[in-house]
């Protein structure tokens, strides 16, 4: 009887404790943290879940795919392992020897396709997505016929890496990307994809945005001394007129890049040039707000250095959706600036209450949040792998109704797109 | 420039797969007449400002004029210029309709957008302003984080005396004092009594002051200076034990130079640190570095620098002193000598106290401390480690010597030199050399009698020492030179007359 009362007691306490623990969205607080800078703690609108542990929450599949859809393709380019695109390759190093792959394809939850899309790269290193549709349907040509998986729920269940410019539209002018949509095949699939822009073709309901791949040695080589004083006020190092493909300009950003330079080239507080310095990390390490504007994407891998930097990203992209927007409170974090505000830059930038830019310096100099952006060799956690299956344990449980399909039933076209992706690959 | 790149791109247009042209792909729309006429105007319009501007507009137009596509009217000029006077922009949007698959049509359209350039692209001064407010406040809080925790008042030491060189040096570390973020303490003990030329110098620093006298004459041998220097700086001890100041005591000569990293570095004295002085051992003779040469002979290649010696496992073990036997024969005695002034064994400098260690009556003092009143009539104070009982409780600061962050120097003028008193001409001096605007042009120049000149509204021209002009003919012969000097003096103390006037 005493026992009794004593678990009752104890369930009791344990209720009142996670009543009081549970975090409203978008809630932050300020916690002092051992380390020398004061921190907040990030919580987006899932919650405080950037330092979440997926393992025991989800199980995934790794189909074993004959090598030439990976280990062939990169053999033939070894740059595919330090370009921007190269989260596909590190995804799958992961997963092979991540605790939450499991062998056995009945209790898994998830189904991952390892199939390298981004790595037919010219010789300048750019990658040519031409072949790539025909690739990922033969692909998934592949394991519908081999295992029963695919045709059970026709790929809802199934999440794939597509870490190209315009994602699963394969295509790097957005015109043809918009023509062609996303491969009617994936249209079921779960994709991680670097591209995120709202009401736009090539992101579809489900997808999560994945930042893009910096290399994390380098970057930690490149740290300075935190006590040098950020004296910079604004830097961006890159393009601003494409002249190889747009040199007028008007195309290329939008017009965004090219009204950066004409409006702020000779103001001291904007250092802003087309140089490729060797100090570039440096500099951003110097440096209080960091320009990402788009160019012809909306995404570059600016975003994750100017947060590993500390520098306040400045993103310059009309319904950009940034990487893990669930999981991260990115208004509280970077400035966003509309398209049409350009040119009133400076005064947006020097209206900012003090208070507020310190703030968003303690949330950038968070660890997790830098964790969260980088894909480290060997995985670390609370790193982007991590977050990656967190999304995929969000969505859990799967919808019996939508995602498993009645027998005989299909959803899927396989012969819609364009007639040259219906060649084998 | 310009225009081979816009050739070049209209080949590159031709062969290659450019990206972007939208011409062909997408959705027609009804060509109203209404958009044609305005497409003519539009066209002669671009004409118009071609023939003006004197090369031919983007042939994008052309390419859009012809094409289908265009469903909504408008149409955007981009200008990528240094014209600044006529920054000029059709500041309009282009659109071809994008297949909406979803069916809420998207904001952002795809194609030919304008470059937006505000009617004064440049900085707004009070936004200048703002943003180096932002900056400093993002700075302040940097060095809260990262630096120095509860920072100490410092209590800077400095000796001095009325002379020539009195203000350059003092105007040096009052600079660096200035810089100082920390709160500072400027104790100032003249040699000689106060003066108001001293106090009028420190005045301007702004810092908190304690302007003291020392009733004796600074002697003219440098051995009987440093004796007193050392004497005033002890004055300046007991005056900090006596208003029982709070901070760091540093030994700030005068004529030194300091790095600003040295006063980040002293926040971390416990008790008594030391540090690495580089030692800029001058010689007052003309010649080039004869303290070079004796430095050579002494088999040595670097600056010689005293301070604290560590083991390995950085604990001081000795100390690193500045032999001055190889100099003795060039040293100076007097300050007009034309030697090396030479440093004591160690200096002053090097050395940071804890000012509770110099308070009476404080409980927690260390018992290596000796009392103050024990060296009152004591002459010669070489170096404060004379004020402790143990020598080894001395804390080595800069990685333990390594970093050197001062600099001992001592330059003085001939005890002779005269300067005006707070560098000050008053009441100005008579002309002695005529200006050009008198009545009678042609007559010959006075020879310069002094080396001040006036002119007629009493303000002071610089001196123009008539060897160094260069604008003379110069084909002189020996006899015709003083006259040439004469000329040029007077041709240039002329042109700057016509300049001021």
């Amino acid at each position: 009887m005493k026992m009794l009362t004593n678990i009752w007691r104890l369930i009791l306490f344990g209720f009142l404790c996670t009543v009081f623990l549970s975090m409203e969205p978008m809630r932050t607080g300020a916690i002092k943290l051992h380390q020398t800078q004061p921190t907040e703690r990030i919580s987006g609108s899932a919650g405080d879940v950037l330092d979440d542990d997926p393992v025991g929450r989800l199980k995934v599949f790794v189909y074993e795919l004959p090598s030439k859809y990976n280990k062939k393709i990169l053999q033939k380019d070894q740059r595919c392992l330090t370009h921007m695109f190269a989260a596909e390759i590190f995804m799958h190093r992961f997963l092979l020897s991540s605790a939450v792959r499991t062998l056995n394809p009945e209790e898994a939850d998830w189904f991952y396709t390892p199939v390298y899309t981004t790595c037919d790269l010219t010789p300048n290193g750019l990658p040519l997505p031409f072949k790539s549709p025909r690739m990922m349907r033969s692909a998934i040509q592949l394991i519908s016929s081999n295992w029963p998986y695919w045709n059970r729920s026709e790929g809802a269940d199934h999440f794939f890496l597509v870490p190209h410019d315009f994602g699963a539209c394969f295509h790097y002018q957005e015109e043809k990307a918009i023509e062609r949509g996303i491969l009617p095949l994936l249209q079921r699939a779960t994709l991680f994809q670097t591209f995120g822009q709202r009401n736009h073709v090539c992101l579809k309901e489900g997808s999560i945005t994945i930042p893009p791949y910096a290399p994390p040695q380098k970057m930690q080589a490149h740290l300075i001394d935190e006590k040098t004083p950020r004296s910079i006020f604004v830097y961006f190092r890159g393009l601003f007129y494409d002249v190889g493909n747009d040199p007028e300009g008007g195309y290329y950003a939008r017009g965004a890049r090219a009204a950066v330079w004409e409006n702020f080239k000779d103001n001291p507080l904007f250092d802003v040039s087309t140089e490729h310095p060797t100090t570039y990390y440096e500099d951003m390490q110097r440096a209080i707000f960091c320009l990402c504007p788009l160019g012809w994407a909306p995404w570059s891998p600016r975003l994750v250095e100017a947060v590993i930097f500390g520098c306040i990203p400045v993103i310059i992209a009309d319904d950009i959706v940034l990487p893990f927007a669930d999981a991260i409170p990115w208004e509280e974090i970077g400035v966003f600036v509309d398209e049409k505000d350009v040119p009133n830059l400076d005064t947006i930038l020097t209206s900012i209450p003090v208070e507020v830019i310190l703030r968003k310096q303690r949330l950038l100099a968070n660890p997790s949040m830098k964790q969260a952006m980088l894909f480290p060799q060997p995985a670390q956690p609370g790193d982007a792998f991590h977050q990656v299956l967190n999304g995929l344990a969000r969505k859990l449980p799967h919808d019996r109704s939508t995602v498993y399909l009645k027998p005989g039933q299909k959803i899927l076209n396989w012969t819609a797109g364009p007639i040259g992706d219906l060649k084998p690959w | 420039m310009k225009l081979s790149a816009l050739h070049q791109s209209y080949l590159n247009r031709r062969s290659s797969n450019f990206r972007g042209l939208s011409g062909d792909s997408s959705a027609d729309g009804s060509m109203k007449s209404q958009a044609s006429v305005f497409w003519l105007v539009l066209h002669g319009l671009c004409c118009l400002v071609s023939l003006v501007l004197g090369f031919r507009f983007s042939r994008l137009v052309f390419f859009l004029l012809f094409s289908p596509s265009t469903t909504t009217n408008l149409y955007s000029m981009p200008f990528r210029q240094a014209v600044e006077a006529s920054v000029f922009q059709l500041s309009t949007e282009a659109a071809n309709q994008v297949l909406p698959v979803n069916t809420t049509t998207p904001r952002v359209v795809v194609g030919r957008h304008g470059i937006r350039i505000r009617p004064w692209p440049h900085p707004d001064p009070v936004e200048v302003m703002k943003a180096h407010r932002i900056i400093e406040r993002v700075q302040r809080e940097q060095r809260a984080q990262f630096g120095v925790k509860a920072p100490r008042t410092l209590i800077a030491v400095t000796p001095t005396y009325v002379r020539t060189f009195q203000t350059l040096h003092m105007t040096g570390v009052m600079h660096s004092l200035m810089l100082v973020p920390y709160d500072l303490v400027w104790i100032v003990v003249e040699a000689g009594g106060v003066t108001n030329e001293t106090t009028s110098l420190i005045a301007k620093s702004g810092l908190r002051n304690i302007h003291v006298g020392f009733n004796e004459r600074m002697p003219n041998s440098w051995a009987d200076r440093h004796r007193l220097e050392a004497k005033m700086r002890l004055h300046a001890l007991k005056i900090i034990r006596e208003e029982k100041l709070d901070g760091i005591v540093i030994f700030v000569d005068d004529s030194n130079m300091h790095s600003m990293e040295l006063f980040d570095e002293i926040q971390n004295v416990k008790w008594i640190g030391a540090l690495s002085v580089g030692i800029l051992a001058h010689s007052n003779s003309a010649e080039e570095s004869s303290f070079s040469l004796a430095w050579k002979e002494a088999d040595n290649s670097v600056i010689p620098v005293q301070g604290p010696a560590c083991n390995s496992s950085n604990r001081l073990i000795g100390w690193h002193t500045f032999n001055s036997l190889p100099f003795l024969e060039k040293s100076a005695t007097h300050i007009d000598d034309r030697g090396i002034i030479l440093p004591r064994k160690l200096e002053w400098a090097g050395f940071v106290l804890n000012s509770r260690l110099l308070w009476k009556d404080f409980t927690d003092k260390p018992m290596w401390m000796k009392d103050l009143d024990l060296f009152d009539g004591v002459d010669d104070m070489e170096s404060p480690l004379l004020l402790l009982n143990d020598a080894s409780v001395v804390e080595p600061l800069g990685r333990c010597g390594l970093q050197v962050m001062i600099w001992w120097l001592r330059v003085e003028a001939r005890s002779d030199s005269k300067f005006p008193p707070g560098w000050v001409i008053d009441p100005p001096l008579e002309i002695t050399v005529p200006s050009k605007h008198t009545q009678w042009p042609d007559a010959p120049p006075e020879l310069p009698m002094s080396d001040k000149i006036v002119d007629a509204q009493g303000e002071t021209l610089a001196v123009k020492r008539p060897g160094k002009t260069r604008r003379s003919r110069s084909k002189h012969d020996a006899r015709n030179k003083r006259k040439h000097e004469s000329r040029n003096a007077e041709v240039d103390i002329s042109e700057k007359q016509t300049k001021q006037n």
